[in-house]
């Protein structure tokens, strides 16, 4: 029956024929929040090129023009799109700004988390007995504090130990080490389910019984495999560090408000809502809000496309 | 009349590839009594057959034209609720995993006493003192310890026994069972068949028994339809098709079988494999693997690549193929063209 | 294989003979069924005991296979067969017993120790749909245990070998870029069988290859497997619960129940002359084109759990010529007429005529 083959698609034409692609194109929701997503993401990273003002360069700031409002209400400075903060940066500039910073707080979160614990889950699932045995239970009791907790108590002690200048410089790096260390059992968990669950496949005992060593047949075998849960579950983390990022700020141990992040805006916008200032809460709080939203949906979208019950291939 | 009546039936299922045609054209009936087995491999459609004749095809699957009647009522425009009274009670059906129909939660009593109450109006005592005669009947042993048991604490040959006593449970007149034995052992599988075999006797029970596996065919039914990528090719009396297939294609499955070589010779493979329903090929859908579909000088022939056979009669089977249609116009007198089953092997 | 030469190795003693090629001896395997620690603590009688439960997957088996024939393993869902085979591919590591590869003994040996005799013993296994790495293209998987075996061979070499061996197990060299769910299930089984040939070995495990393929397929695998043996002097150690198939194939059966072997015996002679009352149980009940109805002996009550494995002869209970030394005593595997080797106090004692 080798007449009717048809040519081998390239990968290309896979992707067009796929599954991922077909329901993404019959789903709105997901195509709205992809395409939020990527805007906000491109204009955060483009913040430089984009913001009417560099929020970090004291020399740009105009301590007379605070508390401007944005631009639908009366008293607003057309220069001044979003209005301004308390100390009278431009709050569009400083929402674009302090979005780059939460996103990059957030994926470097999750690329840590990911590198633990997808480590820590391969050599559980695979190896299984003790180090199965040992490995959870340090992720149970990692779980069983939460991030908060932990991050405010290693927060306290930096900053304690070497004073805020230092914490304010090392920040990201240490807010980026705190979420990711905090949250890596939930890919730990996940991937060790699914080790468990290829681990009985056949083509697995076919690898060992070509010789192959663990970690080969580790990575190069099961790790592909269990790429699915790892990406689901990669969205939702991303939003998770987003939060505990901005909640970290919020109370104040997170970014410093010389270079803010979503989370510390919301923080020093927050003692001027009783003033009548609310934007400088709100605003940012609402691109909080969505950029977090979209990304659960996309998640959500995902989980749904690429969950092996409905969909096998 | 016949009982059960399938006139044309055609089912599609709309997939995002397109509209995949499942079964075409498919006429059979059934009488009273009888034992109808479907042979077929996976993809031929013997199982969208069965879930078919209870309406129990599910979306993106529909019944795109036919028309099956049961006992003179058609039941593909039969609206849900009194297509509920027929299914279950008039018509029921055995599957492949027992587990599918046994809810794990519920004892076996609770089961068979809904769902006795559930077509019946019985009291909860009447309902299990029928359930436990129907488990006798299945020669299960001690069956009111069994009443009380939950699936999960009973062998899967006991299992499926349960599934056979469920199917008995109101008395139905058609029995379907769709491949009951093939998660089963050797031992078990006989012990089943030779049950439900029995049981069909007994009560006069029609039986739809579709299975890939010949033997059980040959050992249960008194009738058999062999199905390929969604349609039927060949029926007729089980004997006749075991001993003098007409069709190429049942020829070819049945000369497979290990038992039909000699040992540690090769057997007679069929050469490639069943095309998808989603991709058919033109004319007669076995014509690709068919060593009929050459004429005398070797070239392929055309009415095989571009026309679908019609059924032609052969002795007391129904053969949809070419080449035994030629045979047959040729020497009308000749009741089974005994020259094309010598030419296979 | 000649007559002359079982004869010889029926009746000598258990040595090695010249032609075995496998060995296994006195194998046993058991699953603990509790889990860790705390779960095997219970209350007995007001005191805190620790109980652990084993599944007796097998007991005590010995098994020849000798070089160039194909053995069957026989028997119903848990009687063991298949984790003969992951013991002998050594997915598995026994609880007991030997097994001996060529001489020497594998199953105690390192993975790295293992290394050379992963070249020369390969396996194929039931489920085409899982055996082959989803994330892998047909080239890949097939390049890769050369890759890994032959590290010193050119890529040319490589390829020229998976070519060759995809081309006489009749995929389409072309398809090599493909992955294997684009394949049916018999093309599939065909990529895992290439897989195993890939590297030349010459002795195949072969757990239940064309269990999960329809009627027409299986009688090409089985066709491209005799094939196969033909062509590169083959060993195989076959594993199947279809009997039709082991008669078409096998060289010699050995028939198995709860973990225990029944009958050893050439194909032909236990086709014709079923011994064990298992056996012919078994054989009775395989639904034949000829047959108009069901005629199969009728064996009582159910195959017993293995974690409480019945005293004496696993059989016993479903047994209809079992009496009280057969609820007692365990049988031993014993030299019977033609060749036949039956672990059967009836037959032993002559109350079974076969």
């Amino acid at each position: 029956m080798t007449t009717t083959t048809p040519p081998v698609p390239s990968h290309w034409a896979r992707f067009r024929d796929s599954y991922l692609l077909y329901s993404f194109k019959r789903d709105l929701v997901a195509q709205t929040c992809l395409l939020v997503f990527v805007s906000m993401v491109a204009a955060a990273f483009l913040a430089p090129w984009l913001a009417p003002m560099n929020p970090y360069d004291l020399a740009q700031i105009d301590i007379l023009s605070s508390e401007l409002p944005p631009f639908w209400i009366a008293g607003s400075d057309p220069s001044y799109l979003l209005g301004t903060d308390a100390q009278g940066r431009d709050l569009l500039s400083t929402i674009l700004y302090g979005a780059r910073v939460s996103l990059i707080i957030g994926f470097g979160a999750v690329i840590l988390q990911a590198l633990i614990g997808i480590s820590f889950g391969l050599l559980a699932g695979y190896l299984g007995g003790r180090v199965d045995a040992f490995l959870m239970r340090l992720a149970d009791i990692q779980l069983s504090f939460s991030t908060l907790m932990v991050a405010i108590i290693v927060g306290a002690v930096f900053k304690a130990t070497f004073g805020g200048e230092t914490f304010s410089e090392y920040a990201v790096v240490l807010l980026v080490l705190i979420i990711g260390l905090a949250e890596w059992p939930q890919y730990a968990r996940t991937v060790r389910a699914s080790v468990l669950a290829e681990r009985s496949k056949e083509y697995v005992d076919a690898a060992r019984v070509m010789g192959f060593r663990a970690k080969r047949i580790m990575f190069r075998h099961i790790l592909p495999n269990t790429l699915s849960p790892i990406f689901v579950i990669s969205t939702v983390q991303v939003a998770n560090a987003i939060i505990s990022e901005a909640a970290l700020s919020f109370l104040g141990l997170g970014m410093p408000e010389t270079q803010p992040s979503l989370g510390s805006l919301i923080k020093s916008g927050f003692d001027y809502i009783q003033s009548g200032s609310w934007w400088i809460t709100l605003i940012p709080g609402t691109v909080l809000v969505v950029l977090v939203l979209v990304i659960n949906l996309l998640g959500d979208w995902l989980r749904d496309v690429m969950n092996p019950r409905l969909y096998k291939g | 009349m016949a009982l059960l009546e399938v006139t044309n039936l055609d089912v599609r299922f709309a997939l995002r590839q397109g509209e995949v045609r499942a079964l075409r054209d498919i006429s059979f009936s059934l009488d009273r009594g009888e034992r109808l087995g479907i042979v077929g491999e996976s993809g031929a459609g013997k199982s969208v057959a069965a879930f078919t004749i209870l309406n129990l095809i599910a979306k993106p699957g529909y019944i795109a034209g036919g028309s099956i009647r049961f006992d003179g009522q058609e039941l593909t425009t039969l609206k849900p609720k009194a297509l509920q009274k027929i299914r279950g009670n008039k018509i029921s059906m055995i599957f492949q995993d027992p587990m599918m129909t046994l809810n794990p939660v519920l004892s076996i009593g609770e089961q068979m006493v809904e769902c006795l109450k559930a077509h019946r109006r019985i009291s909860t005592r009447d309902a299990r003192n029928i359930a436990l005669n129907k488990l006798r009947q299945v020669y299960i042993p001690s069956p009111e310890k069994r009443l009380d048991q939950y699936p999960h604490e009973l062998s899967g040959g006991m299992r499926q026994r349960i599934i056979i006593a469920i199917a008995l449970l109101l008395d139905p007149d058609i029995i379907i069972a769709d491949e009951p034995t093939t998660a089963l052992d050797v031992t078990i599988q006989a012990e089943i068949m030779t049950l439900l075999l029995e049981l069909c006797e007994k009560h006069n029970v029609a039986l739809v028994l579709i299975t890939h596996d010949l033997g059980v065919v040959s050992q249960v039914t008194q009738r058999t339809l062999v199905m390929y990528a969604g349609r039927v090719i060949e029926q007729g009396p089980t004997r006749e098709i075991i001993n003098d297939a007409q069709h190429p294609y049942t020829q070819g499955l049945i000369n497979a079988l290990p038992q039909m070589a000699t040992p540690g010779q090769r057997l007679n493979q069929i050469p490639g494999a069943m095309p998808s329903l989603a991709n058919t090929p033109p004319g007669c859908a076995f014509h690709p693997r068919c060593s009929f579909s050459m004429d005398d000088e070797g070239n392929p022939r055309r009415d095989c690549r571009g026309l679908v056979p019609g059924f032609v009669t052969s002795g007391n089977c129904h053969v949809a193929c070419h080449m035994v249609r030629d045979l047959v116009e040729r020497d009308p007198h000749d009741s089974g063209p005994s020259k094309a089953s010598q030419g296979v092997s | 294989m000649s007559q002359a030469v079982t004869q010889v190795t029926e009746t000598a003693v258990p040595e090695r003979a010249a032609s075995t090629l496998l060995e296994i001896r006195g194998l046993e395997k058991r699953f603990p069924l509790s889990g860790d620690f705390l779960d095997q603590l219970r209350f007995e009688r007001g005191k805190l005991v620790r109980r652990q439960d084993y599944v007796h997957a097998i007991n005590g088996v010995d098994i020849d296979v000798r070089r160039g024939e194909a053995l069957c393993v026989v028997g119903e869902s848990g009687c063991g067969k298949s984790t003969v085979a992951r013991m002998v591919m050594g997915l598995l590591s026994p609880s007991r017993g030997e097994i001996h590869y060529d001489g020497q003994r594998i199953d105690n040996l390192s993975p790295r120790q293992l290394l050379p005799f992963r070249r020369r013993m390969q396996m194929i296994f039931q489920n085409p749909y899982a055996s082959l790495n989803p994330r892998m293209t047909i080239q890949q998987t097939l390049e890769e245990p050369l890759r890994f075996h032959h590290p010193d061979w050119s890529r040319e070499r490589i390829r020229q070998q998976v070519t060759e061996v995809m081309g006489s197990v009749g995929i389409d060299p072309d398809w090599g870029k493909r992955f294997g769910h684009e394949f049916s299930g018999g093309q599939r089984q065909r990529i895992a069988i290439a897989r195993a040939l890939v590297v030349d070995p010459e002795f195949i495990v072969a757990d239940e290859p064309i269990s999960a393929l329809d009627v027409s397929i299986q009688a090409q695998v089985l066709n491209l497997m005799m094939d196969a043996q033909r062509e590169r002097h083959l060993t195989y150690l076959f594993i199947t619960h279809d009997l039709a198939v082991v008669e078409h194939f096998g060289t010699r059966v050995v028939v198995m129940y709860l973990g225990r072997v029944c009958e050893i015996a050439e194909t032909r002679q236990l086709f014709a002359a079923p011994q064990h009352p298992y056996t012919q149980a078994l054989l009775s009940a395989i639904p034949r084109l000829e047959d108009d109805r069901p005629d199969h002996i009728r064996l009582s009550g159910e195959v017993p759990t293995p974690v409480n494995l019945p005293s004496g002869c696993v059989f016993h209970g479903r047994c209809p010529h079992a009496n009280e030394r057969c609820r007692q005593e365990i049988p031993e595997l014993i030299a019977s007429s033609g060749g036949t080797r039956v672990a059967c106090h009836a037959v032993e004692e002559g109350r079974i005529t076969a």
